[in-house]
């Protein structure tokens, strides 16, 4: 196309009014500082859910072991240390590519102690069912956590069941909680970061949080995505055999890969700066990203770990990692840096920088 | 995906922007019109990339962030009643009204509800035949056409139960407002490709002539972007100012005329106030009497609603590329994603929110800015 | 504004008097209304947004751009590459830090 002048009126109207502008004179929406009851956010593990737990939980609670808001609580019993943590379940579709509620809420628990470096020996579990919901459903829930537990080598010890009425549920919800032993000299914090560690993940990211939402948004995948949903345990104490000397663990589960970097950035009080060219995002994944909108650093992960390891141990981690079944697809990502504490920062493929902050609640799909 | 990743070509990127290093010799302010460009520069560090020279203002693009308070409290109002079921793009749910925004509807027990496509809306008021479905059709001329097309199909299915709440924006009417305001420092425009890939590009010669401005057709990716960035720079440092097609795998001259067509059924053109800059004569479209039926301001009657607007923020500022969002006092301490004072910080195309999510790292200097990148 | 991606067009079919189609983004598959570029065939790709083809994407148009960038000056050697600039200095930052 060239220079054409062809007037075409960019109205059907009559001689136009433009608007004066006046600048000094344009106001502003209304903040919505406060939320007065709670919002979905508020359960999507970023900063809503932070501030609902620092607000009023920590505060009714009191108590240091809390305060310190790791993924377990981690304490001295009987001559041992001992982890231990509990985590909700909620999802729908109650099953979804490559698993379900069931091994979701077995694997969970079981990956929150493996993160402070536990065993997990013991689980519990709490079903809420709905009224109405079918006999085969609860079973299907229950063989899974089953194999999930066997599979993990973790004993569900004790239980409960609760029904609410029809339309007061989604089927079922499930609590588990866990404890697990720590081995001698392991030590996971992110307080132990420091600058120069190197940030391993080990594997493709985004993967759960697609297969879930391929469910809910009608995406149909040409090669099935599946949820990674795995029990972490096992590579984590291949990774401790190679050095004890691990810093921090985290499984980037809800608000993703950013939300698991922006807490150890934020924790540790150190940078941190990944390559986005080595994060591992699988095409699938990156491909309903582009469709929905939506960055694959804030999508959930069920079965993958973030890991910080001193620079001398790094090649040796991730080696061991290379070699376990779930962590096959490890990647070094970046490291932790003395510049900007607190902030996690990304070098993107062009050769910017883009800050990765916290996500605010639940990721929306974007369209416009 | 194909024929996205090969636009995002990191040699090729570099390519580019050595031609315009090579081609600039002065300093030019232009205009990213839409709000998806202003999120993919951000996202690429673009802005980082480029010559000194080359300053990118942001311009109001993001249909999210000048959708006007009263038609966000009218969609309040509506989201509310218990007969209703409220559907949006997800975008729409943190835009504050004057006391609350849909997520808080949500929480207070609206039926709101989250949709990829209108179509989906359509299909939910097919299977909730008792209950009233309605449609925030908000968006620029891209998203029109799917919006109308939704309308359409219910008159014609006879699916009364369906209704759309209206409030459409157009590119060129804005173009006009911010070249004819008097602090304007816009010098060439990157026109939005999608918008143009509806209703192609005969509205902007006369644009150009009468602002002599260079206007160029630009897609999304980031070497499209820089294409944009240094065909309009070639125009400027050459004195020239057409209209340019940067775009041309999506953008023909004369659009998508069997959408035109549709839009000039279903909506017509009216006045419409955006939020933070004011009413711009015949920017807007409105559902056409014929579809009076599926309006939601008619069905509805919520007319008269009082809205108030605070005084701290200056998102009007920002949309307009009088100043940079870190310029303003609001931002990243009382203005953030989580707390936002206005829309521009709520949507994540708005140019304030892009800002505090990818660049806060430009507002505190730190040794990874202090060395210019390239 | 305007969120529209390019897919590729697998199969077409009338549904309630409407012309739809499943659309691939590269192993992602959607439902995809045709009506306003009703002349596409299976094989083509289509710029798609909320669930609508908006417009033909042009293979050839986009073969000739790409091409067109290969073709540009090489003027960027003097300047590096910007990743590796970054990333150099990334590391005497670190080492500073480690100090």
């Amino acid at each position: 196309m060239s220079d054409t002048t062809s007037q075409t009126p960019t109205t059907a109207q009559g001689p136009r009014d433009l608007p004066t502008v006046d600048i000094t004179g344009w106001t502003c929406p209304a903040p919505l500082r406060e939320t007065p009851r709670v919002v979905m956010g508020h359960g999507g593990g970023g900063a809503l859910s932070a501030e609902l737990v620092q607000q009023i939980f920590v505060p009714a609670f009191g108590g240091e072991l809390l305060a310190q808001l790791g993924d377990s609580a981690v304490f001295a019993l009987g001559g041992q240390r001992l982890a231990f943590s509990t985590d909700s379940y909620v999802v729908r579709p109650l099953f979804f590519p490559g698993g379900c509620i069931g091994d979701l809420a077995v694997n969970g628990t079981v990956n929150d102690l493996a993160m402070s470096g536990a065993r997990a020996a013991y689980l519990s579990c709490g079903f809420i069912l709905e009224e109405g919901v079918e006999m085969p459903v609860v079973a299907g829930v229950a063989d899974a956590m089953g194999a999930a537990a066997r599979a993990a080598g973790v004993e569900v010890a004790t239980g409960d069941t609760k029904v609410v009425e029809a339309g007061r549920g989604d089927g079922v919800y499930l609590n588990t909680a866990g404890i697990g032993v720590i081995p001698p000299g392991v030590d996971l914090r992110p307080q132990r970061v420091v600058p120069g560690d190197v940030v391993i993940v080990s594997g493709d990211i985004g993967v759960h949080g697609v297969a879930i939402m391929s469910v809910r948004e009608g995406l149909e995948f040409g090669v099935e995505i599946e949820s990674d949903c795995a029990a972490l345990g096992g590579l984590v104490q291949t990774m401790l055999a190679v050095t004890p000397e691990l810093h921090v663990l985290r499984d980037p589960t809800r608000g993703g890969l950013a939300a698991a970097l922006n807490e150890i950035a934020t924790a540790s009080a150190t940078g941190v700066v990944i390559d986005e060219r080595a994060v591992p995002v699988p095409p699938a994944v990156a491909n309903a990203c582009a469709i929905l909108g939506l960055d694959p650093m804030y999508v959930a992960n069920e079965g993958k770990l973030v890991a910080f390891v001193p620079r001398e141990h790094a090649d040796a981690v991730l080696d061991a990692m290379r070699a376990h079944p779930l962590g096959a697809g490890a990647a070094v990502i970046g490291e932790a840096v003395a510049a900007h504490p607190g902030m996690v920062v990304a070098r993107t493929p062009l050769g910017g920088t883009r800050v990765v902050d916290l996500p605010l609640g639940e990721q929306l799909p974007r369209i416009c | 995906m194909k024929y996205l990743d090969e636009f995002q070509n990191p040699e090729l990127a570099r390519r580019l922007l050595g031609e315009i290093r090579a081609t600039v010799t002065r300093p030019w302010a232009l205009m990213e019109v839409c709000g998806g460009q202003t999120h993919t520069i951000i996202r690429h560090g673009i802005d980082q990339l480029l010559p000194e020279e080359v300053e990118l203002i942001h311009g109001p693009g993001c249909p999210v962030c000048v959708t006007p308070l009263a038609v966000i409290d009218q969609a309040l109002e509506i989201a509310a009643r218990p007969e209703v079921i409220f559907c949006s793009f997800g975008d729409m749910l943190r835009v504050p009204g004057t006391d609350r925004d849909l997520f808080r509807v949500r929480g207070e027990g609206g039926d709101v509800r989250v949709v990829y496509s209108p179509l989906d809306a359509l299909k939910i008021a097919q299977q909730n035949p008792h209950r009233e479905v309605v449609f925030f059709g908000i968006g620029f001329e891209t998203t029109a056409p799917p919006n109308a097309m939704t309308v359409y199909q219910a008159r014609k299915l006879g699916i009364r139960n369906f209704s759309m709440l209206v409030s459409h924006v157009r590119v060129p009417p804005a173009i006009e407002a911010i070249m004819t305001s008097s602090s304007c420092r816009v010098q060439g425009f990157l026109a939005a490709g999608h918008v143009c890939s509806v209703m192609g590009t005969d509205e902007y010669p006369a644009l150009a002539d009468r602002f002599r401005v260079p206007i160029v057709v630009t897609g999304f990716e980031p070497l499209d972007i820089l294409e944009g960035i240094r065909r309009t720079v070639r125009q400027l440092e050459r004195g020239e100012h057409t209209v340019d097609n940067a775009y041309p795998r999506a953008v023909r001259p004369d659009g998508n005329p069997a959408a035109r067509a549709m839009l000039a059924d279903v909506f017509e053109v009216t006045d419409r106030s955006w939020r933070g800059i004011g009413t711009i004569p015949a920017s807007g479209w409105r559902l056409s009497d014929r579809y009076r039926d599926h309006d939601a301001e008619h069905r509805f009657s919520v007319g008269g609603i009082t809205t108030r607007e605070p005084a701290a923020c200056r998102s009007g500022e920002v949309l307009q590329g009088l100043i940079k969002p870190h310029e303003c006092q609001a931002f990243g301490t009382t203005c953030t994603p989580r707390t936002p004072l206005g829309a521009t910080m709520v949507s994540s195309e708005g140019a304030c929110a892009a800002y505090y999510l990818y660049r806060r790292l430009g507002s505190t200097p730190t040794p990874l800015e202090a060395t210019p990148v390239v | 504004m305007c969120l529209a991606v390019p897919g590729k067009v697998m199969e077409i079919e009338e549904r309630d008097g409407t012309r739809m189609a499943t659309v691939d983004f590269g192993g992602v598959v959607k439902e995809v209304c045709l009506e306003y570029v009703p002349d596409l065939v299976v094989g083509d790709y289509a710029i798609v947004h909320v669930g609508f083809a908006l417009q033909r994407l042009d293979e050839e148009s986009a073969r000739r751009t790409l091409e067109l960038f290969e073709e540009l000056g090489l003027l960027q050697e003097e300047f590096g590459d910007p990743w590796e600039a970054a990333a150099a200095r990334e590391a005497i930052q670190a080492q500073e830090a480690r100090k």
